[in-house]
């Protein structure tokens, strides 16, 4: 018989019920929740007068209505300048409340975005089936667990039944081998990817990343690569634990301590797939061909190298390549490197952890951004992040050079609270959404690495950071 | 939920690929804490050429004429055809609210996103799979025949065209059985506490560390 993939066995051990009909009941450990798809779930429970099945299992974090500027946060919740964001924060905060959930406010040290909270507290573990109803809980993969997006009534079921109905999805395989250049990183490999299979080419499928490259990756830029797993189609990304992984978890508030550390660490060690196993279908990736990565178009997809160009007629489906170029004010054929930018984010659950950080600061430091430069922010994905990088210095370096340096959240990377763009504005963005409007009305958005981002921003244009001196 | 059995209605033709989730309900809409509302903002940005705030007045805005849904002929359509990887994005089922409020039941592609695909079941819209090749002719269809209709057999499983001619479509057993019915899945699942609460002892045996809330 042959093997298993990781997402077999992490599938597998979580059926409480086999249907019959290839819908299976599935059982969920962890729940995250925040405060933009979460309240019509726990109005829907209210109404139907039922109760959480299992309190504990469930954290709840507000990020994407905090505002990002210091002197509105000061006053928390009060603070929020916007009537309807400041009632869905409000909102999050009286259900966890009176349901007994464990929460991070707004005034808490450790809040922040979600997906990166939920690691940076060890509350997401290898082995665990993990949902939040937001596509990008995908980023969780990294840590050998079974992490995918819902909807909200998916959400008022999990919170209800601890439960979801789900089909089990194809087993891919993206091997990715070789030795990365010189400050190519994790966003490059996930771009690329993307750019090689499509938006759609991972539907229906969960995703494990695997070969030398992904193992080379810290445990932070695995969760880059994870959380674009969803731009690639997939609900979940999976990467397979390893030392690193395991050490990641060490000391973590959430994570297992005394007696069950060490059975933990165990049954951890057991989360890979077996040699054997066989996946449905395999991509394989030469890492040493990755180039810096720019998105030019308004789907992830429509991505290339820096030194590509936005490509002409025949290489992209027409319609598509021509609303696209004519949305983002570009031409076919025109170089990436041409595209001049208005603002700069360095931030979202992408790229907003502390190894991001240090990297757009390694390119900034002693410089200046360019006068064309109308913003450039960057916005750290928790408190806890902010602090650390707060006592390396890094804040200084962001402040001196013309950057703003906002408290953590969502921020520009959907421009729910007040961070956006204007209308044609051009942004180098760490994000993972280019969509139309995505970051503000009428903005054009560029998919980028923090490196990458930093550099563009003292440049005013995007550059190849393999010659930056 | 409202069942979904036969339906008949105008096919509105979106003309599009990859059409993500931001797109069909911005986020600036998202900050409602209700369920039902969100007809009025659907493709928003879109549909007018300033940008909408919740709370404006829609009579006032100026409208995109170019598009598909601000045309007469396409006034009370109730099914959408749209191309390949519909619903891409964002897992707001803020999405499904806004095509359902507005009056969609049906949506054709050549293929949907996961989440999407999923949440629209929970909503009573019908999303359908059909052969890029038959998405195609539908388009051309519906261009050259004003007021073009469908009839949608979710029973049968299949699509019926002015003509009288049927095409079949696939759909998931269980996902066919909710929309029929109109069934609560919390419920059926509440049903199964039983076995929910057996797999937990089970799953304890092996994991006790996830488990350390229940132990008291
Ligand atoms: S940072 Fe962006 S992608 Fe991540 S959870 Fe927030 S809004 Fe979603």
């Amino acid at each position: 018989m042959a093997g298993k993939t990781l997402y077999d066995k992490l599938y597998q051990c979580h059926v409480v019920e086999e249907r019959g009909d290839g819908t299976n009941l599935i059982y969920i450990d962890r729940h995250l929740l925040h405060e933009v798809t979460s309240p019509q779930a726990f109005e829907g429970l209210h109404l139907a007068k039922r109760n959480l099945w299992r309190t504990g299992t469930n954290f709840g974090v507000p990020d994407h209505n905090v505002p990002t500027l210091h002197i509105e946060r000061m006053a928390g919740i009060e603070g929020i300048v916007d009537p309807f964001s400041k009632l869905q924060v409000e909102t999050l905060s009286r259900n966890c409340s009176a349901h007994g959930i464990d929460h991070f406010g707004m005034l808490d040290d450790r809040q922040g975005i979600v997906h990166v909270v939920g690691p940076e507290q060890g509350l997401i573990q290898p082995g665990m089936t993990v949902v939040c109803g937001d596509s990008h809980t995908s980023t969780l993969g990294a840590l050998g667990a079974l992490a995918q997006g819902i909807g909200t009534s998916e959400v008022e079921h999990v919170l209800a039944t601890q439960c979801l109905l789900q089909k089990k999805a194809d087993n891919m395989l993206i091997q990715i081998d070789g030795e990365l250049q010189d400050t190519v990183t994790a966003k490059d490999i996930i771009l690329f990817v993307i750019g090689k299979i499509g938006t759609a080419g991972g539907t229906g499928y969960t995703i494990e990343f695997g070969g030398t490259t992904i193992q080379d990756l810290s445990v932070e830029g695995r969760m880059t690569v994870c959380n674009m797993a969803i731009e690639a189609g997939a609900r979940a990304g999976l990467i397979a634990v390893d030392q690193k992984t395991i050490d990641f978890l060490k000391g973590r508030p959430f994570a297992p301590t005394g007696k069950f550390r060490h059975l933990a660490e165990e049954y951890w060690r057991s989360l890979v797939s077996d040699h054997d196993a066989v996946f449905d279908k395999i991509v394989r990736v030469d890492a040493s061909q990755i180039e810096p990565q720019v998105t030019w178009g308004t789907s992830p997809e429509m991505v290339t190298g820096i030194t590509g160009c936005v490509p002409v007629q025949e290489t992209t489906s027409g319609q598509a390549l021509v609303l696209a170029c004519d949305y983002m004010g570009l031409r076919q054929g025109q170089p990436v490197t041409e595209i001049m930018l208005d603002r700069v984010f360095i931030g979202s659950c992408t790229n907003a952890r502390i190894e991001d950080l240090r990297r757009a600061a390694a390119l900034v430091k002693g410089k200046k951004i360019a006068a064309s430069i109308k913003q450039a922010l960057v916005v750290p994905g928790s408190g806890l992040v902010r602090d650390l990088a707060e006592s390396e210095g890094l804040d200084d370096i962001f402040l001196q050079a013309g950057f703003e340096w906002r408290q953590p959240g969502c921020s520009m990377c959907l421009a729910m609270n007040g961070d956006k763009l204007g209308e044609k504005e051009h942004c180098a963005s760490t994000s993972n959404r280019n969509f139309e409007g995505r970051q503000g009305f009428g903005g054009r958005t560029h998919l980028v690495s923090p490196a990458m981002a930093a550099a563009a921003a003292i440049v005013g244009h995007f550059v190849d950071i393999r010659n930056w001196s | 939920m409202e069942r979904f059995t036969v339906y008949s209605g105008i096919v509105a033709p979106m003309d599009r690929a990859n059409v993500d989730t931001d797109m069909i309900i911005p986020k600036q809409f998202l900050k409602s804490v209700k369920r039902t509302g969100f007809g009025p903002q659907l493709f928003d940005q879109l549909r007018y050429l300033d940008e909408g705030q919740p709370g404006m007045d829609n009579d006032l805005r100026p409208v995109n004429t170019d598009f598909v849904l601000n045309q007469s002929r396409y006034q009370n359509a109730g099914i959408l055809l749209t191309r390949e990887n519909f619903g891409c994005g964002s897992s707001r089922e803020h999405a499904p609210w806004a095509l359902l409020d507005y009056g969609f039941r049906v949506i054709l592609s050549s293929g949907f996103a996961d989440i999407f695909y999923n949440n629209c079941f929970k909503n009573g819209i019908l999303p359908i799979t059909l052969s890029p090749k038959i998405i195609e002719k539908l388009f051309v269809e519906v261009e050259s025949t004003e007021g073009f209709g469908l009839e949608i057999n979710l029973r049968n499983q299949n699509v019926t065209w002015p003509s009288g001619e049927t095409i079949d479509f696939e759909i998931d057993g269980f996902y066919k059985n909710c929309l029929l019915n109109g069934l609560d899945e919390i419920g059926m699942t509440l049903e199964k506490s039983d076995r929910i609460h057996e797999y937990e002892k089970q799953r304890q045996k092996i994991c006790p560390w996830l488990f350390e809330d229940l132990e008291e």
